[in-house]
Order: structure tokens, then C-alpha cells, then sequence
């Protein structure tokens, strides 16, 4: 199967380092953040912001992890439903701003089945959406406020992202179908 | 490993791995209970039906809070205000059911094996809520989350099931749920209520309750059923009391971090003294809300597997 290459490790820590300067930017700093990665590849892409947080501001924003196997919009129509896997927001998200972080957007459903998830545990002052690859094919109006790279795709190709955590090395890379 | 199977029926026939996995499901359904909004969408849509033909309020409480955990609809069919009272037979009644959109039964009936007629004449996901003296998995299986939760591990450890192992359901359960994640199994009780060929291998048998819970890490109480005990099987409670129940000074033998569960509701001061109980009481209670868990875990579970079919 062909793969391509879409970004190397120095361009996804160069990303990284400029999406949280934008968070702090339009946020007017860290102050009432709360860093929330979804499962997987995004609770580890948020850890790092919350280090580069860390580092320019000196405060570390509390991070969740949050697992949307429940709010699936496709539960009904999948034959083999998704381990869950445990959601952690050890914080109130009360009046906070929730910076929501993904690895890949592509239709909107995870997204909006974390938005959902993240509603029942209170009322956020807002939610921003970090997005590492925005692959296109939406199927809901919800666009990322942070995003690292915009590809365009054919819906038969798989865009990856990969982390030194979970798969050893960092890249970004897409498959032909 | 995904699940495959449309029913949960016993523990006898699960392997250990799908017990596995419905006690880490269940692990992360906990964490909804610990939120302010204890809900979520997952089975919106799916109807529930709650079949008892046996009264029982904690267990029927716990699944009706699991089903509506998992937003399901729930419809409950209790023997005293349903046509079981009107002659109508056991599949009958579920067939009714199922044809007013039910797609998982929950049945506790006292006949044992009626959950598997169901399973096999039915459409729907059966799930047992406990049949006859014969199996009672969501109960098993949430004494088996609580023994991993206080304990790390289930492999290796040392439990006595002690009281009247004859009629019960949750002991033959439980035998066979710990015996399979590889723990060592002791019943104890008076002979009359100890079953004849209860032995094999990693399950003794034993009389004494002393002897029995030397060393052990978890001594699983059963409730003495008074419902059940018509006939003989001991001469007084007050004899099965002085060698069975559970006291400080009995305790001294077992493992110094011992835990002691029972899955209530608990006879004071005849399966346990009452400052054991009142010691227990913690996990006793936990066993309660891990039982939520356990029956979301195993809803999810059925309902996924229900579709692929």
C-alpha cells in the first residue's frame, strides 16, 4: 500500500509549538484553560500542548481525556461496537475554556459527540478545537479554531497520525485505499 | 477481543476473556456514575424489559438504573400485577413483549434454564437475572469487579464461599467465574447444604469454618434464604449461627487484608455479627455500585454483539 509522507516529527513539534502560542494568544494567556484530548492519538497531542503551556506560562492547565465510544451517533449502524475505553475529567469544566484536542477532523461526528460528552459534565464558557490534520468531508458544520495541517483527500484514503507514544515514531502520513 | 454473544446466560459459559472483558467495560462505565449528569446516549432507542418472577428489589433496582444509565426505554413486568397471574406461560408473556419492541429481556424466573428457552426461542437478548438455584452472572461477575478492584488481581487468591452453597445460584456463579480467572475456591457450610459433587479441581469442600477460612484473602457470606428452607437442612439458626456465622474471632484465621462481601440483604447476627458487618459494610455497599457498572457494561456488551446478528 502506497504511503505519503504529510509531515515529519520536527514539522509536527514545529506545529505544536505555534498552535498553543495561537491558544495563548486568543485566550489572552492560560488563565480559566483546561486542555481536554480525545482518545487516543489526541490525549497525547494535548499532553504536549499542556508541557508547551507549561513551559511559556508557568501554569499547567488541568487536562482530561475524554472516550466518546457512548455518544457515537453510530452505535446502530456499526456491526462491531468499539472498546470503551474510560473518560477522565478529574476538573468542573464550569465556566472554563475547554480547548477540545483531536488527531484527524474529518466528518465531525467524533466532534460532536465530544461536544456532547463534555456538555454533561457542565456548562464551559467555550469550547476550541485543536485539530493536528483537517482531511476535509465534513458531514457537520464544525470547523477546527487550531489546525496544523489542511489536506485535501479522497474519502478511499486513510490519514494517519502517528506519536512516539503509541506508534514509536512521530509523522503524519496518508494511504491510498 | 470483541464480544460475541447476543445473551448473557451464566458464567459457566463464558471464557475468561469475555469475562475479562465485560469487568473492563465496566470500568470505564463507573466513571458515569461518578457524574453530576449520569447519562449517556448509547442506547437510546433500545427498549429493555425487566421480567421477575421472583420479588427482588436490589437487583431489579440496579438493572432498571443501568437501562436507564445507557438511556434505554425501560419497561418492567413484575409477577404481582402482570398476566403470569392470568395463566399466560413464561414464553407466551416474553413473545408479547418482544412484539412490543423489547430487544434485550431481562428475566428472573425461579425455574432453572428458563433464561435459555428464551435465548433460543426468542429473538430478543436474553439476559439472566438469576434462575432457580442454578446461575446468577451479573451478580458473580460484579463480586468479581469488587474482588479485582480491592485486591488488584483475581489469579492466586484464596476465597471461601460460605452458607447454604445448595441453593445458591450466586455460589455456582461465582465458582465458576473465579475458578476461571484462576483463584482457589472453598465452600463451606453444613453438610446438609453443601452439594455432593460440588469438588473439582481449584474448588474444596469444607465443614468447619474455621479450618476452611485459614488464610484466605475474601470470604464471600451468602444469606441464609429463609424462603427457601422449608425443609431441614439445619436444626435451628441459632446452631447454624454459632458455626457458620461470621465473627471477629473466626476472622483472626483468614488473611490479616481479608475482605469480606455479601450480596445481601444481610440476616444480622446470623450469617454476620453485626461489627463484621458494620466493618464490611464499605464494600458491601461498593458491591451495590459496582453492580450498576457491571449490568451497563453487560447491556453495551449484548446490545453490540445483538446488532452483528
Amino acid at each position: 500500500m502506497a504511503k505519503n509522507v504529510l509531515m515529519d516529527s520536527e514539522t509536527i513539534d514545529r506545529t505544536i509549538v505555534r498552535i498553543t502560542s495561537e491558544i495563548l494568544e486568543k485566550n489572552k494567556g492560560a488563565k480559566d484553560l483546561v486542555i481536554i484530548g480525545v482518545r487516543t492519538r489526541g490525549v497525547h497531542i494535548a499532553e504536549r500542548i499542556v508541557k508547551r503551556i507549561n513551559k511559556l506560562e508557568k501554569i499547567k492547565p488541568p487536562m482530561g481525556t475524554l472516550d466518546i465510544t457512548l455518544y457515537r451517533d453510530d452505535l446502530r449502524h456499526k456491526t462491531e461496537w468499539p472498546k470503551v475505553e474510560k473518560t477522565e475529567i478529574p476538573f468542573s469544566v464550569e465556566d472554563k475554556k475547554v480547548i477540545l484536542v483531536d488527531d484527524v477532523i474529518y466528518t465531525g461526528r467524533t466532534t460532536r459527540a465530544a461536544l456532547e460528552e463534555i456538555m454533561d459534565f457542565g456548562r464551559p464558557s467555550s469550547i476550541q478545537l485543536v485539530a493536528m490534520v483537517d482531511r476535509g468531508h465534513r458531514e457537520l458544520p464544525i470547523q477546527p479554531d487550531y489546525l496544523g495541517l489542511q489536506v485535501n483527500t479522497l474519502i478511499s484514503e486513510k490519514v494517519r497520525v502517528h506519536l512516539k507514544e503509541t506508534d514509536g515514531k512521530d509523522e503524519v502520513i496518508v494511504k491510498k485505499g | 477481543m470483541t464480544f460475541q454473544r447476543k445473551h448473557i446466560l451464566g458464567l459457566e459459559e463464558l471464557s475468561a476473556e469475555e469475562i475479562t472483558l465485560i469487568l473492563d467495560t465496566a470500568e470505564s462505565m463507573k466513571e458515569v456514575s461518578a457524574r453530576d449528569v449520569k447519562k449517556v446516549p448509547a442506547l437510546r432507542g433500545v427498549t429493555v424489559c425487566n421480567l421477575f418472577y421472583e420479588p427482588s428489589t436490589r437487583t431489579r433496582s440496579s438493572f432498571e438504573i443501568a437501562e436507564k444509565r445507557l438511556s434505554a426505554d425501560v419497561l418492567n413486568f413484575t409477577l404481582s400485577h402482570s398476566s403470569v397471574s392470568k395463566g399466560e406461560t413464561l414464553l407466551d408473556t416474553a413473545r408479547n413483549l418482544e412484539a412490543m419492541g423489547a430487544s434485550v429481556i431481562v428475566i428472573r424466573h425461579p425455574m432453572s434454564g428458563s433464561p435459555w428457552l428464551l435465548a433460543r426461542e426468542l429473538n430478543s437478548s436474553i439476559i439472566n437475572a438469576g434462575d432457580g438455584s442454578h446461575e446468577h452472572p451479573s451478580q458473580a461477575l460484579l463480586d468479581l469487579f469488587t474482588i479485582r478492584e480491592m485486591k488488584g488481581k483475581i489469579k492466586g487468591l484464596k476465597v471461601a464461599i460460605v452458607g447454604d452453597i445448595l441453593h445458591s445460584r450466586v455460589a455456582r456463579s461465582n465458582i465458576w467465574g473465579l475458578v476461571k480467572l484462576g483463584a482457589e475456591v472453598r465452600v463451606v457450610g453444613p453438610p446438609t447444604l453443601i452439594p455432593k459433587y460440588i469438588e473439582k479441581p481449584k474448588v474444596r469442600a469444607f465443614y468447619n469454618l474455621e479450618e476452611a477460612i485459614e488464610g484466605v484473602d475474601v470470604v464471600i457470606m451468602l444469606r441464609i434464604q429463609m424462603e427457601r428452607q422449608e425443609s431441614v437442612y439445619f436444626p435451628s439458626l441459632r446452631e447454624y449461627s454459632r458455626f457458620y456465622g461470621l465473627t471477629r474471632e473466626k476472622l483472626k484465621n483468614a488473611d490479616k487484608d481479608v475482605t469480606v462481601m455479601h450480596p445481601g440483604p444481610i440476616n444480622r447476627g446470623i450469617e454476620l455479627s453485626s461489627d463484621i458487618a458494620d466493618d464490611a459494610s464499605s464494600v458491601i455497599l461498593n458491591q451495590v455500585s459496582n453492580g450498576i457498572a457491571v449490568r451497563m457494561a453487560m447491556f453495551y456488551l449484548v446490545a453490540s454483539a445483538g446488532r452483528s446478528q
